[in-house]
């Protein structure tokens, strides 16, 4: 039953405890008992809409950081990870295999706006090496959707 | 010149009756903002690989005919499929045909081997080609009613009442379409026994193999004895969401296939080779999307099932397929009737089960390959719906 519940509140964050059961043919008050566990564990770390920012016109923007730096002895990237997750501009923090270490991704108002923070805030701190900026233009799929009209049924209504 | 006075259309096919699914879907046209559970196909899209692999073919220019038989690869990589799903063997050189789907398997098989008025014993409710697929083959389609309380399931003593000396075959359909009811090993059996005592063919369509959701299926054609009198219809359409491909295939011993290639080949050559090409790639790489896609019918099946007993319908549960057939008798209705004032009142479109056969009659096709959120309205819809017949109900028999 478990990953079961993740899988379905991954994808259908408002699905109640009770539909979950029925779905799952399983008791509601186990569902609602482990959901319950799942979110004190953090196991959940919240629920939120999918927003298509673009088509709501709220003009934000995002971007892609890739970041170069200097592992600590002992901490490895995780303090500094830390410290630029702490910052309200960053939207998500990875840290990554390949040509660079951290990627970084910033959500802001304009452009300008974040430059100045990769500027002023991220390229300063002592174990960067080095920072590649690549700003999004488009979106066609967020977070295992696609951003174009993907519900549309183009099956006939009625069909033997 | 005055018209011809000479009836223009062949007497078999003026005599056939409408189909109510065509009668349903003109009604259903005309209103709007209809959530439809009326559809029998899948609501996921063909899986991209599929797709992929089959854009990647027309650029390399396989778009020419290909064996009547159908493309040796498939035949192969079906071959092994069925080997590996269910311990049957059939050569691919000689024992399986491509189809346009398991349609045209299901025409083919019967005009291949019906000869005029050889009666064809049909589970009844079925799928709403069986009984003028025999007809149009010169057969004559005989209905073996099955009932709720068996779980509509076909009864072996049912058939024997129904067998003739003019019986030539039995056309079985499980997971069974409209009703969702599936048979296992042991409910078989008795079928096969029937067959083997008197002589018969069985074409077993088992489009819905894929989707059993307690238990596994269980092949015709691996049940002793029956290999060498089944013709195995199945197709891609359902498992793996590719209905408007049309590719389906037929599996039988090498003299039946011979003769039904010899009636393909003068109807339609061979089977879309762009579809070929995409049912190749589902069978190879597609057993993760059927997995993804069962998960998903499975809830879907439990929400409804239990939301049209929760309203006060009575269901038995459907165990393939993606069809619950509930009950509708309590509110006096036919299902006709059901169905219609369901569309006119609340704008939910499901097929009235009479549609697929007499024994149909009080019973509702509705399907749960739609999405979730249209399955949580529409039963919200049928709350509201199904209490005010009951009102009504009383206020015609003049109680409280």
């Amino acid at each position: 039953m478990d990953h079961a519940i993740l899988e379905i509140l991954s994808k259908e964050g408002r699905c109640t405890p009770g539909e979950i059961a029925t779905r799952l043919g399983v008791d509601e008050a186990d569902v609602a008992a482990r959901i319950r566990e799942y979110e004190g564990k953090h196991v959940i770390l919240g629920y939120h809409a999918l927003v298509d920012w673009d088509k709501a016109g709220d003009g934000r923007i995002f971007a892609f950081i890739e970041v170069r730096a200097n592992p600590e002895r002992g901490a490895g990237f995780d303090r500094l990870a830390e410290h630029i997750a702490g910052f309200e501009e960053v939207h998500s923090v990875h840290l990554i295999s390949g040509t660079h270490d951290l990627n970084v991704v910033i959500q802001g108002h304009d452009f300008r706006e974040v430059a100045l923070f990769v500027a002023e805030k991220l390229a300063p701190l002592p174990q960067v090496v080095g920072t590649a900026t690549s700003f999004v233009l488009k979106s066609y799929k967020l977070e295992g959707r696609r951003v174009a009209v993907e519900s549309e049924d183009r099956r006939l209504p009625v069909t033997p | 010149m005055s018209p011809s006075e000479r009836p223009r259309i062949n007497r078999e096919v003026a005599a056939l009756p409408p189909s109510g699914i065509r009668e349903f879907f003109d009604l259903v046209t005309t209103v709007e903002n209809v959530i439809s559970l009326g559809v029998g196909e899948p609501d996921f899209p063909t899986p991209w690989h599929v797709c992929d692999e089959v854009y990647d073919s027309l650029r390399r220019g396989f778009t020419s005919y290909t064996s009547n038989l159908g493309l040796i690869e498939l035949r192969r990589e079906i071959s092994g499929h069925l080997c590996r799903l269910y311990g049957v063997e059939y050569n691919p050189d000689n024992e399986i045909i491509v189809t346009v789907g398991v349609s045209e398997g299901l025409d083919l098989t019967l005009r291949t081997i019906l000869s005029p008025g050889d009666e064809v014993i049909i589970p009844d409710p079925c799928f709403v080609a069986y009984g003028p697929c025999v007809k149009l083959a010169g057969g004559v389609p005989v209905p073996a009613p099955m009932r709720e309380e068996d779980a509509f399931k076909l009864r072996p003593e049912v058939v024997r009442s129904r067998l003739t000396n003019r019986t030539r075959a039995l056309l079985i359909g499980f997971p069974n379409n409209p009703t969702g009811s599936v048979m296992t090993r042991e409910e078989l059996l008795p079928l096969a026994q029937i067959a083997e005592e008197h002589d018969l063919l069985v074409i077993s369509d088992e489009i819905y193999d894929r989707l059993t959701y307690a238990g596994t299926h269980t092949c015709f054609a691996s049940l002793p004895g029956m290999w060498g009198r089944t013709v195995l219809l199945n197709g891609f359409s359902k498992s793996y969401a590719m209905t408007g491909w049309r590719i389906g295939y037929a599996c039988a011993p090498a003299d039946i296939i011979n003769s039904m290639m010899c009636v393909h080949s003068y109807t339609m050559m061979s089977a879309p080779t762009p579809a070929q090409v995409a049912a190749i790639e589902a069978i190879r790489r597609g057993e993760p999307d059927i997995e993804r896609m069962k998960g998903e019918y499975d809830q879907r099946r439990r929400l409804l099932v239990k939301g049209l007993r929760d309203i006060g319908l009575s269901c038995f549960e459907p165990l393939g397929a993606f069809y619950v057939f509930p009950s509708v008798k309590s509110t006096g209705l036919t299902s006709d009737a059901f169905a219609r004032q369901l569309l006119e009142t609340e704008q939910v479109a499901a097929v009235p089960g009479s549609a697929f056969g007499q024994a149909g009659e009080g019973y509702l096709r509705a399907t749960y390959a739609t999405s979730m959120a249209n399955l949580r309205e529409a039963l919200v819809r049928l709350e509201r719906f199904v209490p005010s017949l009951e009102r009504q109900s009383r206020a015609r028999n003049g109680q409280p």
